[in-house]
């Protein structure tokens, strides 16, 4: 995560170095935890050697001395204890104490959850039937019900603790247990005839280790409190004897005149209680490999731009929408995918332009680019303009581009069931999209979207507009999918994909809907597919994909007839009937290379019959081979210019 | 709606059985002559036999069971010695009490804990994110009786801002301000566990939201930062976040027992306390079974929120 350190970000977007750097924060924290708790053990541990006060020699002369008084480092209690002593004792104690009941929790409820998970049926029915029963108690009660059977004591209150305990190791060993208890080495295990027990001890009881110890770490600091806790109400340890808790407890009643009788044990309390968690923190945190692959960083409100090129053509006057060497990459850790490379490419007034490609060949990357949305991190616009009537969009500022989105540049998306918000009727999602833009009224606004609705022919707009998107056909939500593109009469719609995941039918009519609207509006289309079948039906233009550049671009009928790259080729032939929906890209043999591993030469070489050294030695430019008509390849089939 | 509430209601039945279950089994598991010990040392055998008679505990015990479960069916929870009134009323007294004290202490929690997963997650990996990351692991490691201690030391003792303990002045209160007064920071104290777990789900909750389809649909429709994040993101993320609130209920009625003590608050904890120190199980028995009964209530209620919230899951 080096790669983008020391470039200035836009606002709002963390570069990835940032993440490393917290990461290395969080584990420093836990190397503080890790560091302050082998401390405390450690003094825990050597406190008999040590040359301390008795813990329990009382002194009526010596009461309540403040700390830092003669012989008394932190001072004595109400009956002229020394407080170091006692602390260093207690500590002991609620240690030896919460230890001793996170291990008693973790075997009962570990046996519990393996013989659950591993018998099935109904025994593992009744047993966690048992076990949600006794969660189904706030978590202290239980343990004052069974303090109040055992009557006080310290040992009553370790039982106590580690009973209410034992559900969570029991839930949690049983999960593990289920999901390894079909796995072949089991399966082996048993047809080898080996006992059920040995079995359990052998082969289960290793493979659920990693999940109790977890599970341990989690909830000995719990346990370390809740001993102390009751304690501290009396229900713990009895005098003499004293524990963290208890001494806090004593000490309460001093709080006015000698308040350091109860905060330092508290104070002591909460440095192992934290010490545990920060240390528990830190290592499921540099465990999680989604951490470290930011997959749970934010995403910015725009894609992130870090642009080396910015591009060289002259855009043309009369295109509204003009992509000039686009280049999107995704930055994770020190590797770089290389996902759009120097896309260019251009939309006229009205026109309908398919980018075709399979999937990985940076078509939807590039449709999100235009717009700046591709998520970030790990998503960087690294080069290129997306120009919007000669202004450059990828130039503006996040709270500019918003403007932009939906108004000029409109997108419908791929399965609306994921891509419209689950909790908003469509009728509120359309509302939001029309006064994202327009000062309306609500009510003026619900009766606009009625009538778009009504627009892409769904019927009863007016009772449909309050449904949820769950409640409509994937065809009707496809609809509204396009009736919130057109909320703002955008002048450039892209659409990626958006009829992949209907059936043949319903496809059909959402694109002679498309088709329809777009003409009637005069509406230029960047439509992302990967169906042959879809580009000859709306797209007056092709541009095809392969490993994020495009190979061939021309008009639909002269590439479909006529291709010139051989990718193109191997495409169309894949295609059995045209417009018969699913084409099979698996047919030509071999994969597209790694996005983070693109050759030097024609990416699409190691699948090609025509490859030679010449299509390997460099990188191989766009040839104009007819006009209107460009192809990336040294040998095109089509054309001679 | 209501069918969905109905049948939950429904399933509560066995999940209330269980507990009656558990806790008459552990008041059946104490040691000892109950007739013994009500009686005293002293008593005459065919005394405590007779008692025994009376109380029932010649059966057999799925019949004192059946028994007992019918007397709290009917409101019977036996009278508690050591006060010498009957159980029911005293608990639903205490009761009350604690309601108020966990009530605040779950709406304080439940809003900072929202609030602060929010700002961390919006400005995750910034300066506020780590503050906040911070204090919800301080929160969740305090011992929250040490923290009302502190809590009493500087804002009683030290300041004079507000009372030390109880629930009203013993002299001219009684009123809500009063009440308000006393409530503060009793309540502040328990929600502190509570509103860090809240916070830390908050904010994953939140973090995982942001990463959805259609909160890039909503981007793409030009709807500004904000309304991405506190309409599209937030409500999406509340779905999971009120079960653990739910969830949360539990740990601040926990809590509250320790809080209770600290503050000398007249709740349910302190008489459970209490009443274990006095071996007075029938108000052990009684305090126990409502608030936990309060609780399953509580997630029962929390189930609806969720399902209000989220229109897919609707029965
Ligand atoms: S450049 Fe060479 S390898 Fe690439 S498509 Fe053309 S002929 Fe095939």
């Amino acid at each position: 995560m080096t790669s983008a350190a020391g470039i200035a970000p836009p606002a709002e977007a963390p570069p990835p170095a940032r993440s490393a750097w917290r990461l290395i924060l969080r584990n420093r924290l836990a190397a503080a935890g890790l560091v302050v708790l082998a401390s405390i053990i450690l003094l825990a541990l050597v406190t008999p050697l040590l040359p301390l006060h008795p813990p329990n020699a009382t002194a009526p002369a010596n009461r309540l001395l403040p700390p830092f008084s003669d012989g008394h480092l932190l001072g004595t209690d109400h009956l002229g204890r020394d407080i170091l002593a006692r602390l260093m004792w207690g500590t002991r104690l609620s240690l030896a104490v919460g230890i001793s009941a996170t291990f008693i929790a973790a075997l009962i409820g570990s046996v519990i959850g393996i013989l659950a998970g591993y018998t099935g049926g109904r025994t593992d029915n009744t047993m966690m039937r048992g076990i949600d029963m006794l969660m189904a108690f706030p978590y202290i009660l239980l343990a004052l019900a069974i303090v109040a059977v055992l009557g006080p004591g310290l040992f009553n209150a370790l039982i106590a603790v580690a009973i209410v305990n034992i559900p969570f190791f029991a839930r949690n060993i049983r999960g593990a247990t289920v999901g390894i208890v079909h796995r072949e080495f089991i399966d082996a295990a048993r047809l080898s005839g080996k006992g059920r027990l040995r079995i359990l001890a052998a082969d289960v009881l290793p493979n659920v280790l990693p999940v109790i110890v977890i599970t341990m770490s989690t909830t000995v600091g719990w346990m370390i409190l809740e001993t102390a806790g009751l304690s501290f109400l009396g229900l713990g340890s009895q005098p003499p004897q004293a524990d963290l808790g208890s001494m806090l407890g004593e000490g309460r009643r001093l709080l006015m005149n000698a308040p350091h009788v109860s905060y330092l044990p508290g104070l002591v309390i909460f440095l192992i209680v934290m010490s545990i968690n920060l240390l528990g923190d830190g290592v499921r945190d540099a465990l999680d490999p989604r951490l470290r692959a930011g997959a749970l960083a934010r995403p910015a409100p725009m894609t992130a731009i870090d642009r080396t090129d910015m591009g060289t053509d002259v855009a043309p006057v009369d295109a509204p929408l003009s992509v000039d060497h686009l280049t999107t990459q995704f930055r994770l850790g020190s590797d770089t995918h290389h996902a759009v490379n120097e896309v260019s490419l251009s939309l006229g007034r009205g026109e309908c332009l398919g980018v075709i490609g399979e999937s990985g060949s940076g078509k939807s990357v590039t449709a999100l680019s235009l717009a700046a949305l591709v998520a970030s991190p790990p998503g960087v616009i690294a080069g290129g303009r997306v120009l919007l009537h000669g202004s450059d969009l990828l130039s503006k500022s996040a709270r500019e581009l918003r403007k932009v989105r939906g108004r000029d540049v409109a997108y419908i998306f791929q399965d609306p069931l994921s891509t419209l918000h689950p909790q908003f009727t469509v009728g509120d999602q359309l509302v939001e999209a029309i006064r994202a833009h327009r000062h309306m009224s609500r009510a003026a606004a619900w009766a606009e979207a009625v009538r778009l609705l009504d627009l892409v022919r769904i019927p009863n707009p007016r009772g449909r507009a309050r449904a949820y998107p769950h409640e409509l056909s994937g065809g009707m939500r496809q609809r509204v999918g396009i009736a919130m593109a057109l909320a703002n009469a955008p002048e450039i719609i892209v659409a990626d994909e958006p009829t992949t995941a209907l059936d043949v039918t319903v496809q059909a009519q959402v694109l002679d809907l498309m088709d329809e609207l777009r003409r009637d509006r005069d509406t230029a289309v960047l439509f992302i597919t990967h169906d042959f079948g879809v580009v000859t039906q709306i797209c007056d233009r092709v541009a095809v994909m392969y490993a994020g550049r495009i190979v061939e671009t021309g008009p639909t009928r002269q590439v479909l007839e006529d291709p010139a790259h051989p990718y193109t080729r191997k495409l169309i032939d894949c295609v059995p009937v045209l417009g018969s929906g699913r084409r099979r890209f698996d047919a030509i043999s071999g994969l597209p290379p790694a996005a983070n591993r693109l050759p030097r030469g024609c990416a699409f070489a190691e699948r090609c019959e025509l490859a030679d050294a010449a299509c390997r030695a460099g990188p191989i430019a766009m040839h104009e081979i007819a006009a209107g008509r460009q192809a990336r390849c040294v040998r095109p089939l089509a054309g001679t210019s | 709606m209501t069918a969905y509430v109905f049948k939950r209601l429904v399933a509560l039945i066995p999940v209330l059985l269980g507990l009656s279950i558990i806790v008459f089994a552990i008041m059946a598991l104490i040691p000892g002559d109950p007739a013994l010990a009500i009686l005293g040392a002293y008593a005459t055998p065919e005394n405590v036999a007779r008692l025994n008679r009376q109380l029932g505990l010649d059966q057999p015990l799925p019949l004192q069971y059946l028994t007992w479960l019918g007397n709290i069916l009917t409101g019977d929870f036996g009278r508690s010695y050591s006060l010498n009134r009957p159980v029911i009323d005293e608990v639903l007294e205490r009761f009350q009490a604690t309601l108020v004290l966990a009530g605040a202490a779950l709406v304080l929690c439940t809003l900072w804990g929202v609030l602060a997963g929010i700002v961390a997650a919006v400005r995750q990996y910034g300066w506020a994110d780590r503050i906040v990351t911070f204090i919800v692991l301080v929160g969740i490691s305090i011992p929250s009786f040490w923290l009302g201690l502190l809590l009493i030391l500087l804002f009683a003792v030290e300041l004079r801002w507000l009372p030390a303990s109880g629930m009203y002045s013993v002299y001219g209160g009684g009123d809500l301000p009063d009440l308000l007064r006393h409530l503060v920071l009793p309540a502040v104290t328990l929600s502190a566990v509570a509103a860090g777990v809240i916070a830390r789900l908050t904010r994953s909750a939140m973090l995982e939201v942001l990463r959805q389809d259609f909160i890039r649909t909503a981007r793409a429709k030009g709807v500004g930062e904000r309304g991405v994040v506190y309409r599209h993101a937030l409500k999406a993320a509340m779905v999971s976040v009120v079960p653990v609130i739910g969830v949360q209920a539990g740990f601040v009625l926990s809590g509250a027992v320790y809080i209770e003590t600290v503050f000398q608050w007249p709740g349910i904890g302190r008489m459970l306390v209490n009443a274990i120190s006095t071996r007075d199980i029938l108000l052990v028995q009684g305090g126990v079974l409502v608030v936990a009964a309060s609780y399953v209530l509580f997630n029962l209620c929390a189930d609806v929120v969720q399902h209000l919230l989220d229109p897919r899951v609707q029965a």
